[in-house]
C-alpha cells in the first residue's frame, strides 16, 4: 500500500505541549517537511528560543541549541560560522525576536548570516501568560495593556519583515499566515524557498508567520483564525519583502 | 624565541597557538588589542573573527560556536563583562567550554579605563544568575598570561565549563619579553556532545540546553556541576609563594599588585622584617592551603588589592579567625606604590615607619 501521508522525519516522537488551536504545531510541521524534502536533515542544526517554542529542542529531530531570550540569531551566527556548510535555523516568537532580541536579529540580518529565521508573530507573549508584545495591535487587550494597547502609552506595533527588508544582508524575507489552508500551503512554499536560499549561500533568510494564540486572545481556535484574518492582516500585510533573485 | 609583546596581543597569539579558531568580541578599552589582533590573525589560520553588535551578542556567538564544538574565545573589560554575564550563566548551564578574558578597569559604572581588580567578586562568585563557579586565572606577567591562556582552553574543555583569564589592565597594556611556549595539550575527550549535524545513529542527538523545567532534574543537574567544581578545586588550584619559610607577616596579593608587593617585601626583608608573599594564581579555586601552611610562623596577614577589599574576604575565610587580617587597597584605576605597601608592612610589625 502506498503511503500518502506520514509524520515528517524531522519531527521527533514527542507530544507537543502547545495549546489546542495554536498554530505552532502547523508551523513545526511545515519547517520539518521543508527540511525533509530538501534532504538536509542530517546537516541541520536548530536554535530554540525562549517563549512558547522553548521546547522546540525536543520536537525537531536534529541537533539543537536552546538560546537565551532573543539571542538565537547570535547563537546561530556562532554555529554557522563554525559549520558553514550546515543548515542552521532559528525559531523565534515576537517577544523574543522583535523586542529583547531586536539588536541580534537586525545585525544577523545586516551581516547577511546564512541562516533561516522562522519568526512566529502572534501579537502576544504566550508562555508568560498574555502580556503585550512589540507586535500587539493598537487597541488589543493584553495582561499588561488591560485597556487595549494605546499609541500614547504603549507605543506602536513593529513590522519586522518590512524593517529588515531595508537592509542589504537579507536574501529572502516573506510574511505568510497560517489562518487557512491556502495560506498554510503558501507558508510551506516560502519556508522551503528560504532554506533553499540558505543552502545556496545566498544570504540571510526570514519567514514571518502570522499565528494564533487562542488561549491568551481569549478566543476559540476557530474564532482565533478569523481574528487573525480580520485584524492582523491589515497591520501585517502578507507578501515577499525581499528576494534578491526576483 | 623571546620577543617583546604587549600583553593583549600575547594573549591573543597564545590562544591561536592553543587551537582557538573563533573569536567574537566588541571594542572596549583596555582590551582592544585582543580583537584587533584576532581580526588579522584568525583568517591566516583558517579561523573566523566576528565583531559583534554588543558584548551580549558576542558571548551568545561564543555559546553557539562552543555548542558547535569549536575552541572559542571572547574578551572584554569590566562594563562589557557585566553585559556578558547572562551568556556566561547559560554557557555554564549548557556545559560549554570557552575562554573569556577580562582586562579589568576601574568601576562601578563606566568607572575609569585604568587598571583595577574590582571584578574579583563578580568573577569568583559566578557573576551571572544561578549556582555556579568558573576557574579564574590571574596572571602577574605577560609570560604567565600566555601560559595561563593556553592552559585555560584545556581546563575549559576538560570540565566543560567556561574559564576566565582576569588581568588587571596593566597585564593587557604593558610590553614585556615573552617566550611563546609550545602548546602542550592535555589528553582530552572528543566532543561527542557537540551540535554538528546528526545522522540519527552514530551518537545521541545533541541538545545544548540549560533548561530543566522539573525542579528535581534542575537540582540533579546542579549537583552534577557541583561535583565537577569539587574536582576542579582538588586538581586545578594554583598559587606561588615567596619568602614564606619563616614569614611572620604574610602579604596576600595577585596580578600586578603582587609584583609591586614583592618589591616592598624585599625592601622590608632588607630591614630585617620577616615578611612573605602568597600570590593566588587561581582566584577560584582559592588557594586556602597556602594560608593554612603559613599559620605556624605567621602573626598577621595583609591583603593588598586594587579594590576596596574583595579578595580579603577569601583570605579571612582561609585564615578563619586564627590571625588578624589587615587590608590595604587603591581603587578606581589607581595603582598602589611600593612605598605605600612597604609602609603597610611596617605597620603590621608595630614598628614606626
Amino acid at each position: 500500500m502506498a503511503i500518502v501521508f506520514e509524520k515528517p522525519k524531522m519531527l521527533a516522537e514527542k507530544q507537543l505541549h502547545y495549546c489546542p488551536g495554536c498554530t505552532h504545531g502547523i508551523l513545526h510541521r511545515l519547517v520539518a517537511e521543508a527540511i525533509d524534502e530538501l534532504g538536509v536533515g542530517e546537516k541541520t542544526i536548530g536554535v530554540a528560543p525562549v517563549g512558547c517554542a522553548v521546547f522546540a529542542y525536543d520536537y525537531f529531530n536534529c541537533d539543537m541549541l536552546q538560546a537565551a531570550h532573543g539571542r538565537a540569531p547570535a547563537v546561530a551566527t556562532g554555529v554557522k560560522r563554525v559549520h558553514p556548510n550546515n543548515c542552521v535555523f532559528t525559531y523565534q516568537g515576537d517577544g523574543d525576536l522583535a523586542s529583547i532580541g531586536a539588536a541580534e536579529i537586525v545585525h544577523a540580518a545586516t551581516r547577511g548570516e546564512k541562516i533561516t529565521v522562522i519568526f512566529v508573530n502572534n501579537a502576544i507573549y504566550g508562555m508568560t501568560g498574555g502580556q503585550m508584545a512589540p507586535t500587539t495591535l493598537i487597541g488589543q487587550k493584553s495582561t499588561t495593556s488591560p485597556l487595549g494597547r494605546s499609541k500614547e502609552v504603549n507605543g506602536n506595533p513593529i513590522r519586522m519583515s518590512e524593517m529588515l527588508s531595508t537592509l542589504d544582508g537579507p536574501a529572502y524575507i516573506e510574511r505568510v499566515s497560517l489562518h487557512d489552508v491556502k495560506n498554510v500551503m503558501n507558508a510551506k512554499k516560502a519556508i522551503k524557498k528560504a532554506f533553499e536560499y540558505q543552502m545556496a549561500g545566498k544570504g540571510f533568510t526570514m519567514i514571518e508567520a502570522l499565528s494564533t494564540c487562542p488561549t491568551n486572545w481569549g478566543l476559540t481556535p476557530v474564532e482565533a483564525l478569523k481574528w487573525l484574518e480580520n485584524n492582523m492582516l491589515p497591520q501585517y500585510p502578507l507578501g515577499v519583502f525581499k528576494d534578491i533573485d526576483a | 624565541m623571546r620577543q617583546m609583546m604587549k600583553g593583549n596581543e600575547a594573549i591573543a597569539e597564545a590562544a591561536v597557538q592553543a587551537g582557538c579558531r573563533y573569536f567574537f568580541g566588541y571594542p572596549i578599552t583596555p582590551q582592544n588589542e585582543i580583537p584587533e589582533y584576532m581580526s588579522k590573525r584568525l583568517p591566516e589560520v583558517g579561523g573566523v573573527f566576528v565583531q559583534a553588535e554588543s558584548e551580549v551578542s558576542a558571548i551568545n556567538m561564543v555559546y553557539g560556536a562552543a555548542g558547535a564544538g569549536a575552541r572559542v574565545m571572547t574578551s572584554s573589560s569590566s562594563p562589557g563583562i557585566s553585559l556578558k554575564q547572562e551568556g556566561i550563566s547559560y554557557i555554564v548551564g549548557a556545559q560549554l567550554p570557552c575562554v573569556i578574558v577580562n582586562m579589568v578597569r576601574g568601576g562601578p559604572g563606566l568607572g575609569s579605563i585604568q587598571p583595577a581588580q574590582s571584578d574579583y567578586y563578580q568573577s569568583t562568585r559566578g557573576g551571572g544568575h544561578g549556582d555556579y563557579r568558573m576557574v579564574v586565572y590571574a596572571p602577574a606577567s605577560v609570560q604567565e598570561a600566555v601560559e595561563l591562556t593556553q592552559l585555560a582552553f584545556d581546563v575549559a574543555d576538560q570540565y566543560r565549563n567556561p574559564v576566565m583569564v582576569m588581568g588587571d589592565g596593566v597585564i593587557g597594556q604593558m610590553m614585556e619579553p615573552v617566550e611563546m611556549p609550545e602548546y602542550q595539550p592535555r589528553a582530552l575527550k572528543a566532543k561527542d556532545w557537540a551540535a554538528t549535524g546528526w545522522d540519527g545513529k552514530s551518537r545521541d542527538r545533541a541538545v545544548i540546553n540549560s533548561l530543566y523545567i522539573e525542579p528535581d532534574r534542575c537540582e540533579a543537574h546542579n549537583l552534577m556541576l557541583k561535583a565537577r567544581y569539587d574536582e576542579i578545586e582538588k586538581n586545578e588550584c594554583m598559587y606561588e609563594t615567596d619568602y614564606m619559610d619563616d614569614a611572620e607577616y604574610v602579604v596576600a596579593a595577585y596580578g600586578t599588585t603582587a609584583r609591586i608587593a614583592l618589591t616592598a617585601i624585599r625592601q622590608a626583608r632588607a630591614e630585617g622584617i620577616k615578611v612573605g608573599l602568597i600570590r593566588p594564581i587561581t582566584l577560584w579555586p582559592f588557594p586556602n592551603k597556602a594560608f593554612e601552611d603559613a599559620l605556624p610562623t605567621a602573626k598577621k596577614f595583609l591583603t593588598v588589592e586594587m579594590s576596596m577589599g574583595q579578595m580579603v574576604d577569601d583570605v579571612r575565610l582561609a585564615v578563619n579567625g586564627a590571625r588578624p587580617v589587615e587590608f590595604y587597597g587603591r581603587t578606581g584605576g589607581v595603582i598602589p606604590g611600593v612605598s605605600e605597601i612597604y609602609r603597610e608592612i611596617v605597620k603590621l610589625t608595630g614598628r614606626e615607619g
